[in-house]
């Protein structure tokens, strides 16, 4: 795996609590452009293609059932 | 205002072959005189084959179609001989802005490369295309270009293919030992061989507009996403030759399309855009929805498809037209040497494989604009809203935006044709196995020139400063399949070499990655078959065993 899943940050409390408190003021529209402000920010500074279709994987585990992971049909 | 455009009429014409006592057999026979099948007949006249050329209809192209054509398109038409002249008949362009809501987001310069003869897209509508590829094959001998011949029987033998064609005069029958099937979405040739489709249809439509105006608007492609115009949905509107705006309404999947269609309600979303003063007047407007298909396999026995008989693709990127110009392109010679047996029917399957995987390209690419223009759920809008929104800011954010990515040329670089790169040779770019030739400008004796008008119908080895060993040259054209040899000189050529291209600024030696002695074995189609950092005889032979279909891949 090349995603890099070992703990990296020299605070993760404080990144954590400044992520949960940008979305203190936002409405859920709000919250989702934000999200995906966030997303395509750090994508294009992770910069590697590999990496970055792992961390999709992972983060879809559990939510569909795997073999409709991406599966555009599925949606509704 | 300019007033419409009359579609010319060509004439209907018997033919001799109505009168044969039993019927005529030619080598190859085209359905369909829409881009695809002129471009083809042209291609197979260039190379000596004489071709019949049917199509139902005694004109061009109705409607609204094809506008956008890119430089491999226009470098393929100007091999055939009428490049210059779509060019010339057409509009160029290199700016687009793209809009978000109420915002310019960004502009953008294509910032075209200089010293290639061909611009990086023309703007045509598809009928005065057609009419410039059919003024190119009405004075060439080699086409018999039969208008008001609708083929309405095809049956397949196991060493041609029987055609019966109806005309004005009644059916007559045909045989041909080829058959190219360029006759359109709705393929006569694919419903009769029992063919399907696979792929999707997109479920959006559009409400696609030729809008002729004397108003300023700027030659640019301007895109807008949910513009305060038209709420919610996207808009494109796009220069045509003589006056003539291409706006394309996303309407969405539920619209009602003989209701969208009204000329009131059609002025009306036109007067949101264009302005409440501007003066203008509708050609065509038509609701459309898009395939995103293709057939399985491109090569049925003796039935080759072509264009969008073999596959469609939305018109987001401009494909269908500019990849069925490309299927010719690499069908016209493989045709030939198989004719001539000079290469085994075997070579046809690379047409398979080549332009299938060319149209899996495309087909990957309209999908994917497809997704980014109509977004399928809120969160995939949100990504989409959020890289316009940062667009703006950032280079980076405009990379994912995706209003219609323009068509570029399929590299076969995993065909059975194509050659490898030998690691020893370290190719550090240049133009890859399985690329298209690029064009640069060079000079032959003295005179300004193009490179890629020495290239191509034949195969040729380009030799940068290097002189091939005495009598080699002889031999490449004495192969079974010949190959001509043309020498570049970077800098300066001597005076005494008058064959050779002088590439005065470096240009060529650039683009090719070029050190002395660097060959590149060229296909027909000025694709790259091989290439090598000297000249070896022995290793060109294998390249065109392996580029004829005539060896196995190693
Ligand atoms: C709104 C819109 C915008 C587009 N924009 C672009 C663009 O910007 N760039 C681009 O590259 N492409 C574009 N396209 C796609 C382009 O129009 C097509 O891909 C192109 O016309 C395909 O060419 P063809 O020769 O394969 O088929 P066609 O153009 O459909 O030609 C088929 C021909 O076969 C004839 N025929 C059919 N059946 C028979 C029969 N039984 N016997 C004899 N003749 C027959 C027909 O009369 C017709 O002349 C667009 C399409 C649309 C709808």
């Amino acid at each position: 795996m090349k995603l890099d899943t070992t703990p990296r940050l020299a605070d993760p409390d404080a990144i954590f609590t400044a992520l949960a408190h940008a979305y203190c003021h936002l409405d859920d529209a709000q919250a989702r452009a934000f999200d995906a402000r966030l997303i395509l920010l750090l994508t294009n500074h992770v910069g590697d293609d590999d990496v970055l279709r792992e961390a999709i994987a992972i983060a879809s585990d559990g939510l569909v059932p795997r073999d409709r992971a991406g599966d555009l049909d599925a949606v509704p | 205002m300019a007033p419409s455009h009359l579609r010319p009429g060509f004439g209907y014409r018997r033919s001799a072959d109505q009168d044969a006592p039993a019927p005529v057999r030619h080598p190859v026979v085209v359905v369909g005189a829409g881009p695809t099948g002129l471009s083809m007949a042209i291609d197979l006249a260039l190379h000596r084959v004489p071709v019949v050329l049917l199509d139902d209809d005694n004109t061009v192209s109705p409607g609204s179609r094809a506008v956008c054509y890119a430089k491999r398109t226009l470098e393929v038409w100007d091999r055939l001989g009428v490049g210059e002249a779509v060019v010339a008949r057409g509009v160029g362009w290199r700016n687009g802005w793209v809009h978000h809501r109420k915002q310019l987001v960004y502009e953008f310069d294509l910032l075209t490369e200089a010293g290639h003869k061909m611009p990086a897209f023309t703007n045509l509508q598809q009928y005065l295309l057609e009419e410039a590829l059919v003024a190119r094959a009405h004075e060439m001998a080699g086409i018999d270009l039969r208008w008001r011949n609708r083929v309405i029987g095809l049956t397949v033998a196991a060493d041609h293919v029987a055609l019966v064609v109806d005309t004005p005069e009644g059916p007559y029958e045909l045989q041909c030992e080829w058959l190219v099937a360029a006759d359109g979405a709705k393929s006569f040739a694919r419903r009769q061989l029992g063919l399907e489709f696979v792929g999707q249809t997109i479920r959006d439509r559009f409400l696609i507009c030729d809008v002729a105006t004397d108003a300023d608007f700027p030659n640019l492609r301007q895109f807008w996403f949910d513009p305060p115009f038209h709420r919610e949905r996207s808009v494109l509107m796009h220069r045509q030759a003589d006056n003539l705006w291409r706006i394309d309404l996303q309407l969405g999947w539920y619209a009602d399309p003989a209701a969208e269609q009204v000329p009131e309600r059609v002025a009306m979303r036109l007067r949101r855009i264009l302005g409440e003063e501007a003066n203008f007047r509708v050609e065509s407007a038509e609701v459309y929805t898009f395939q995103c298909r293709r057939l399985e396999r491109f090569v049925h026995g003796r039935v080759l498809f072509a264009g969008d008989a073999a596959h469609q693709v939305s018109p987001f990127g401009a494909r269908g037209a500019n990849s069925g110009v490309q299927d010719a392109d690499n069908l016209g010679w493989k045709l030939r040497l198989v004719l001539a047996g000079l290469a085994p029917a075997a070579l046809l399957e690379s047409y398979n494989r080549e332009r299938v995987a060319a149209a899996d390209e495309n087909l990957r690419r309209a999908e994917q604009a497809a997704e980014f223009i109509a977004p399928r759920s809120p969160m995939a809008r949100a990504l989409r809203d959020a890289a316009l929104h940062l667009a703006g800011r950032f280079s980076f954010a405009r990379d994912f935006v995706n209003s219609g990515r323009l068509s570029q040329p399929t590299v076969y670089a995993g065909s059975p044709l194509t050659t490898p790169d030998h690691p020893a040779d370290r190719f550090g770019g240049g133009v890859l196995p399985g690329a298209p030739c690029m064009d640069a400008l060079v000079e032959r004796s003295g005179e300004a020139d193009w490179l890629l008008r020495h290239l191509g119908f034949c195969f040729t080895a380009l030799v940068f400063d290097a002189t091939p060993p005495s009598g080699q040259v002889e031999r490449l054209a004495a192969l079974p399949v010949p190959v001509r040899t043309v020498v570049v000189r970077v800098g300066t050529a001597e005076p005494a070499e008058e064959a050779c291209l002088a590439d005065t600024a470096g240009l060529a030696r650039d683009r090719y990655d070029a050190q002395p002695g660097t060959t590149y074995l060229i296909r027909p189609d000025q694709h790259v078959a091989a290439r090598w950092r000297r000249f070896d005889l022995t290793a060109i032979a294998a390249a065109m065993a392996r580029a004829t279909g005539s060896a196995e891949a190693a």
